[in-house]
């Protein structure tokens, strides 16, 4: 691309907000009931890190892989490509991260979560929690109708930051590597918002922000244990 | 029987009739500006229609309807030119449909672009652009800021020596690359070149416009309102009195009149997804257009906002 530097966020920017969420809604619309399937699911891992059952990683990778292909095919790929023809690179972005999920934590048993009572942990779940139960709300209160909800599971934004905040709570750097595709989605959907000026930016950043301190100071604390051997 | 007399008698009471009738007389009178295309002649309307952002709809009915219904009255009020490109999303495909829905092929001039990377692509993606728009051929077919022009040039010439396209340009906007631009100017046989410009924007005042004259080239002119921000700064303060010198009833028109007043452009593109701003975007393209010192006063009262 010649003179980079004098393209500016929106200059990126293919539809307008009204259309962008017109898309959420039609695929809503389109997809019915199966917001309640997602919010089953969100629950169902909100639940699993409540309790410390033996096999709850691997559930939890099955249950977050199966959402990640979900919105890749059913969103990204038949309804976000109309728009933007950037969508079938997202969708293969999201196949990528399920077969991550698949292959590390349902195959590989490496979702190792950290142990149930830690401060981190309290935060993460109770960030999954919220995304789960909460971030539907944000349409009604950003003025938008109820129909241009996006809920957990079904549209990206609500999984991603849900999905940061539980791989946050991963033991070993396997959880880095979990977390590249996550993190990218939340920068770049931050960055679609801003350019569009949609409040929804604000706490997309914020979420996400709050959502990796457990794997920041995991990392941290990782390393003082080192220097300390 | 008509009689050379009663003839006379009939025009005098005709003459009376529109004398009496001032805005009758004016509006049988009232037709739309053109400007030739240099390298034919052929007249285009000065006002056109864009798509960028606007038209990229999806498969959204309500909306894809909206977008005929703009395209529809854009027509009905002379405008002909309609310009999208590959890169805007769904926009080709929403033109198709408006024209088939409202039976409009014949009667627009139909502008896309090329813009691939590889130059062996370009053909394939013309031809899916056409089939999009359900055209038998594209009007004007314009490299898109100038991705690989090297090789989509050569490509567009043959179509055009081959009676498969009329036209052929080259596009940059916000004052990209205007050196490049300037140099195919003079050194390839193009129809085209679409440029930003507006009472802001106004870089291409200081060579390509004079060079488009110079060389025959028609001049259309994207982001006339800077995606809409230029009209919404204005709109805080009420429109000058003497706007109305210029049969201007709004910022959007008096900032039209100000782009297509150049006598180097050929047609501005702006976009909407509004019908009523469709009709007052075209209302620009009638009536009187400012003088070199009313665009003066243009530019400085929008510098001023």
């Amino acid at each position: 691309m010649s003179e980079w530097w004098t393209y500016r966020l929106t200059s990126f920017l293919l539809f307008s907000p009204r259309t962008y969420y017109r898309t959420i809604e039609l695929y809503n619309l389109a997809i019915w009931p199966a917001q309640l399937a997602g919010m089953a699911i969100g629950v169902a891992i909100v639940v699993l890190l409540m309790t410390s059952i033996g096999q709850r990683g691997r559930i939890i990778a099955a249950l977050l892989a199966a959402c990640w292909l979900w919105i890749a095919w059913s969103f990204h790929y038949q309804r976000y490509a109309q728009i933007n023809w950037v969508a079938p690179w997202l969708a293969a972005a999201f196949v990528l991260q399920a077969v991550l999920l698949i292959v590390a934590g349902v195959l590989g048993g490496w979702l190792v979560l950290q142990p149930v009572g830690s401060r981190a942990f309290a935060i993460a779940t109770s960030l999954v929690a919220i995304t789960v139960v909460g971030y539907p709300f944000l349409a009604p209160l950003t003025g938008r109708a109820w129909t241009t909800a996006e809920v957990f599971g079904i549209a990206p934004d609500p999984t991603a930051i849900a999905t940061v905040a539980v791989l946050a709570l991963v033991r070993g750097r396997i959880r880095w590597l979990l977390l590249v595709v996550p993190l990218l989605w939340c920068a770049a959907t931050a960055l679609t918002l801003w350019a569009m000026k949609a409040p929804e930016a604000v706490v997309v950043v914020v979420a996400t922000l709050f959502a990796s301190w457990p794997a920041l100071r995991g990392s941290r604390n990782q390393i003082r244990a080192t220097e300390a051997t | 029987m008509w009689t050379r007399r009663r003839i006379l008698r009939t025009l005098a009471v005709c003459g009376a009739y529109a004398a009496l009738r001032p805005s009758l007389a004016r509006a049988q009178s009232r037709s739309i500006l053109t400007r030739p295309i240099p390298s034919t002649g052929e007249l285009l309307p000065v006002v056109g229609l864009g798509t960028w952002i606007t038209f990229n709809v999806g498969d959204d009915p309500a909306a894809r309807d909206a977008c005929t219904e703009v395209m529809r009255n854009f027509v009905e009020a002379g405008g002909r030119m309609i310009d999208s490109s590959p890169m805007y999303g769904s926009s080709q495909d929403v033109i198709g449909y408006g024209l088939r829905k409202a039976a409009l092929a014949g009667r627009v001039f139909a502008a896309d672009k090329v813009w691939i990377s590889s130059g062996a692509q370009g053909r394939e993606q013309i031809e899916r652009s056409r089939r999009k728009w359900q055209v038998s051929r594209f009007d004007l077919v314009q490299v898109h800021n100038l991705l690989n022009w090297q090789e989509h040039l050569p490509t567009l010439f043959a179509l055009k020596a081959a009676g498969q396209l009329r036209y052929v340009g080259i596009t940059t906007s916000e004052g990209r690359r205007h050196r490049d631009i300037e140099q195919l100017m003079r050194n390839q046989p193009i129809d085209f070149v679409q440029v930003t410009y507006n009472p802001v924007d106004r870089e291409v005042e200081e060579r390509i416009l004079p060079l488009a004259r110079d060389r025959g080239i028609a001049v259309i002119v994207n982001r006339p309102f800077r995606e809409g921000a230029l009209v919404r700064a204005l709109a805080r303060q009420p429109l000058p009195a003497w706007a109305a010198e210029v049969d201007c009833g709004s910022w959007a028109q008096l900032v039209l009149k100000f782009i297509v007043s150049h006598p180097a452009v050929t047609c501005a593109i702006p976009a909407t997804t509004s019908v009523a701003h469709v009709r007052e975007n075209m209302n620009a393209a009638y009536g009187r257009l400012p003088d070199a010192e009313l665009r003066q006063r243009i530019v400085a009262v929008v510098e001023r906002a």
